[in-house]
């Protein structure tokens, strides 16, 4: 099929190109685009075939995955979750837009968020009404579609507490709003949830969740499941104790709490729990899989995505790392930390869990993306959970069973060797783990992973998941970490540099099917942005430096950029606005982990600053500079 | 004092150096008698009413030791101060090894940084760190930046080797956006 897309890419536009994938021609300087797994043979029958034209198959038949099909209902034009869909996808179906025409494509409006720090939020798009959640102080905008400019239309300051500041371990950063109902409902650096009414701005609601004292703050977008609005906590880095809690969309009131720690009673594991392997079986074991009490401070924060399938009435929420850093300090496996649960969104009540990361060794959260597809697996269709994790492995798993169906290497890896189908084992490398006393020196992938938060994103067109990436190692120093209530307890030192090859970031375009990369694009910088990919058969995202750029989602041929006014860490959406036409939203403003060096001002000279990235991406800061800002683009034809 | 100490007294420009070196290695156990130390004794901003109050009492003693520095960098991985702000490149707190101090680079101003803590989420330590200890760890964060004197300045680190040790770390110079610092209470 990529045969297929890439000859029909070359054709495109009258565009001559040669026909061997590595030769492909590239409209940017620097970028390199690679395609992969694609045999000379292939790309010469590709080449017989000239101007083959892919059909866009949404069936199983086709051997190409699809979207769960509860989780993900036809598109609207509205964008009411940052995942667009419960299925996660991130896919818009609207192609005005499209390969042939996004060379065209320019701003329509912006808009001045008046924050500097790194904004990883998309924008919501409701009925005519754009929503924008800003980082620390987490102000939430509304803006009117339907007039010239989209002017404000109102906005809701939550005024949160100053000192949250203090203890958010990878910049202010706030993930996005969620809509249902005619509510918003946002999460705040200080820990509260807070609703507002959607069409006035007046808060509803708000609850106070978190504790800063404790280290805990919120920076995780709220998903909304059957009037339960879905909220975790942040701040593994200081020692708290991970939970995922329900509150009443109508109320605020706290329906159910799972914690990642501690008792069974207190995990939410009961009667439903069933497990594929049986390393997940016992009683207690986030009590007994930890040295005394360390669980009470373990960390298996909730800040990532949740998906929800409405088929098998199951949410999909991963845990983030035990604390502090420094294994050694907590001998044992460390449930339920660094792992994926399915949930009852009723109750809470725990289904099965996988621990991709047992005995966690670099701080790999397993907190990324759930993509709910449908797709063959040794010829049979399967309910699948897909995720690129930060371990740097792509893992399929049953998303009924908990079972892992396959896990590839999608970046360099020399800190493991792979996972064991039948147990559900990850091999670590020996020589790569942390020892007290010691440097352990080229341990890849890094802290942050292969890949963090940001999220890919699936089109149902091309069968690809787009990741974005990084390419980086480390060295690690661990230390005697000291537990103080409100600062952090890591007990390690990081140094991080770029990967084999030199660059930091990529962009791998991947298919589950085959479990293989069809295509990847080389960035210099780590890429920090989330990914959209469009029924135009586009693939859009951002980078560090502040680039706009729209790819051919069958080739990885980029057709159009823009320079944004900051580097660009956001989740780009498209939507179908009042007037009928498509438009691609980002926020622009650098930050997070990647862009502390930037938004904190910090001193590259120590290479231990921003737990190791300032090193890695000290150059960055000749680069771009802070300052959040709405991008909205469309076709020039109705300007 | 040490015998090399009373061993160099023939030539006395020797004498001088050795009398330095001794001050270097001079320890108060239960420290100084403490002076204001509390809000009358620093500033925030570089704005007066009227003319300049006379700085407040000085505690030059701990940052011109080799001893309390030593001790203060000890402190500061202790106390996690290293956790926020690494190796003085900065974190989640703001670097300390560069020109600029947003609530003041003068030892009193730290010294009130760490006790009193600061709105944007610099924890308070009040009662949590020993008076004397907490002038140690602000002599040794002025030693991130070159402030403290090279013979007094930590030599080595236990950890990862991110930087220079703070005895090569070139002097920086606070610039006027920084409060309290040397144009305001004269340290230089």
């Amino acid at each position: 099929m990529y045969t297929v897309g890439a000859s029909a890419a070359l054709e495109h536009q009258g565009r001559r190109r040669r026909c061997f994938g590595l030769n492909i021609p590239d409209a940017e300087a620097g970028a390199d685009v690679v395609i992969s797994r694609l045999t000379g043979a292939m790309v010469l029958v590709a080449c017989a075939l000239g101007a083959a034209v892919p059909a866009p198959a949404q069936d199983a038949s086709a051997g190409k995955a699809i979207p769960a099909a509860a989780a993900s209902p036809a598109d609207d034009g509205n964008w009411v979750m940052p995942g667009k869909d419960y299925a996660s996808t991130r896919y818009s179906a609207q192609d005005e837009i499209n390969t042939g025409n996004v060379r065209d494509l320019q701003v329509a409006f912006t808009f001045s968020t008046g924050v500097e720090r790194g904004h990883e939020a998309p924008p919501l798009v409701v009925g005519g009404t754009m929503y924008i959640v800003t980082p620390y102080p987490n102000r939430l905008f509304a803006l009117d579609l339907t007039k010239p400019g989209a002017p404000l239309k109102w906005s809701f300051d939550p005024k949160p507490a100053a000192s949250a500041q203090g203890v958010a371990c990878c910049d202010y950063v706030n993930r996005g709003p969620a809509f249902a109902d005619g509510r918003l409902f946002i999460n705040t650096l200080d820990g509260q949830t807070i609703a507002v009414a959607a069409e006035t701005g007046r808060e509803l609601w708000r609850t106070q969740l978190g504790d800063i004292n404790k280290g805990e703050t919120i920076t995780m977008a709220p998903l909304v499941v059957k009037g339960k609005v879905l909220v975790g906590n942040s701040g593994g880095e200081f020692g708290v104790r991970g939970w995922l809690t329900a509150l009443d969309a109508g109320t605020g009131t706290i329906a159910w709490k799972a914690y990642s720690t501690g008792p069974d009673a207190d995990v939410l594991i009961g009667p439903d729990y069933k497990p594929f392997y049986d390393k997940e079986k016992g009683k207690d074991l986030g009590v007994t899989s930890w040295p005394p009490d360390a669980w009470t401070i373990g960390g298996g924060t909730v800040w990532g995505w949740i998906s929800y399938d409405p088929e098998l009435n199951l949410i999909y929420h991963g845990t983030a790392n035990p604390g502090p850093w420094n294994p050694e300090q907590r001998p044992g496996d460390n449930k339920w930390t660094g792992g994926i649960f399915a949930r009852n969104p009723d109750t809470g009540q725990a289904r099965w869990f996988y621990q991709v990361v047992p005995h966690d060794l670099y701080d790999h959260d397993a907190i990324n993306e759930l993509l709910l597809l449908d797709l063959p697996v040794n010829g049979a269709m399967r309910k699948t959970v897909v995720r690129p994790e930060r371990n740097g492995y792509l893992y399929v798993l049953d998303r009924a069973t908990g079972e892992v169906l396959s896990a590839d290497p999608y970046a360099a890896i020399n800190s493991s060797t792979g996972v064991d189908l039948k147990t559900g084992e990850l091999a670590m490398v020996e020589a790569k783990a942390p020892k007290l006393g010691k440097v352990v020196r080229d341990i890849c992938p890094t802290a942050p992973g292969a890949k963090d938060w940001n999220p890919s994103a699936f089109s149902p067109r091309t069968g690809l998941i787009y990741i974005p990436h990084m390419n980086l190692c480390m060295d690690w120093q661990s230390s005697e970490a000291n537990y103080i209530a409100g600062t952090p307890y890591v007990g390690a030192e990081v140094r991080m540099f770029a990967g084999p090859g030199g660059h930091r970031g990529e962009l791998s375009a991947w298919d589950p099917v085959k479990r293989a990369k069809a295509w990847s694009v080389k960035e210099d910088f780590p890429l920090w942005s989330g990914a959209l990919t469009t029924a135009g058969d586009l693939l859009f995202y951002g980078t560090m430096e502040g680039w706009f750029k729209a790819l051919d989602a069958r080739t990885g041929e980029e057709l159009w950029r823009f320079k944004t006014g900051s580097g660009i860490i956001g989740q780009p959406i498209a939507y179908r606005g009042p007037d009928g036409h498509e438009y691609v939203a980002v926020l622009s403003g650098v930050g997070g982990w990647a862009g502390a060096v930037v938004v904190g001002n910090l001193d590259p000279r120590d290479a231990t600053a921003a737990k190791g990235f300032a090193t890695a991406v000290a150059d960055l800061k000749t680069k771009t500079t802070k300052g959040g800002m709405l991008y909205v683009f469309a076709l020039p034809q109705r300007r | 004092m040490s015998s090399p100490c009373r061993s160099a007294v023939s030539l006395a420009a020797l004498a001088v150096l050795t009398v330095a070196a001794c001050d270097r290695e001079e320890r108060e156990p239960r420290g100084a008698p403490v002076g204001d130390s509390g809000p009358a004794a620093i500033t925030q901003g570089t704005l007066y009413a009227g003319q300049p109050s006379p700085p407040g009492p000085s505690h030059r003693e701990y940052e011109g030791n080799a001893y309390h520095i030593s001790q203060g960098k000890q402190l500061y991985v202790w106390f996690n101060c290293g956790t926020c702000h690494a190796n003085g490149g900065g974190d989640i707190g703001p670097p300390l090894m560069d020109d600029q101090w947003i609530y003041g680079g003068t030892l009193e101003n730290i010294h009130a940084t760490i006790l009193q803590g600061r709105p944007n989420g610099m924890p308070s330590f009040r009662g949590k760190i020993p008076e004397q200890q907490v002038w140690e760890i602000a002599a040794y964060v002025r030693s991130l930046s070159g402030q403290t004197p090279k013979a007094a300045s930590p030599g080595r680190s236990d950890s990862l080797n991110a930087k220079p040790d703070e005895q090569r770390m070139p002097r920086e110079e606070p610039k006027g956006s920084s409060p309290g610092g040397p144009n305001l209470e004269g340290r230089q």
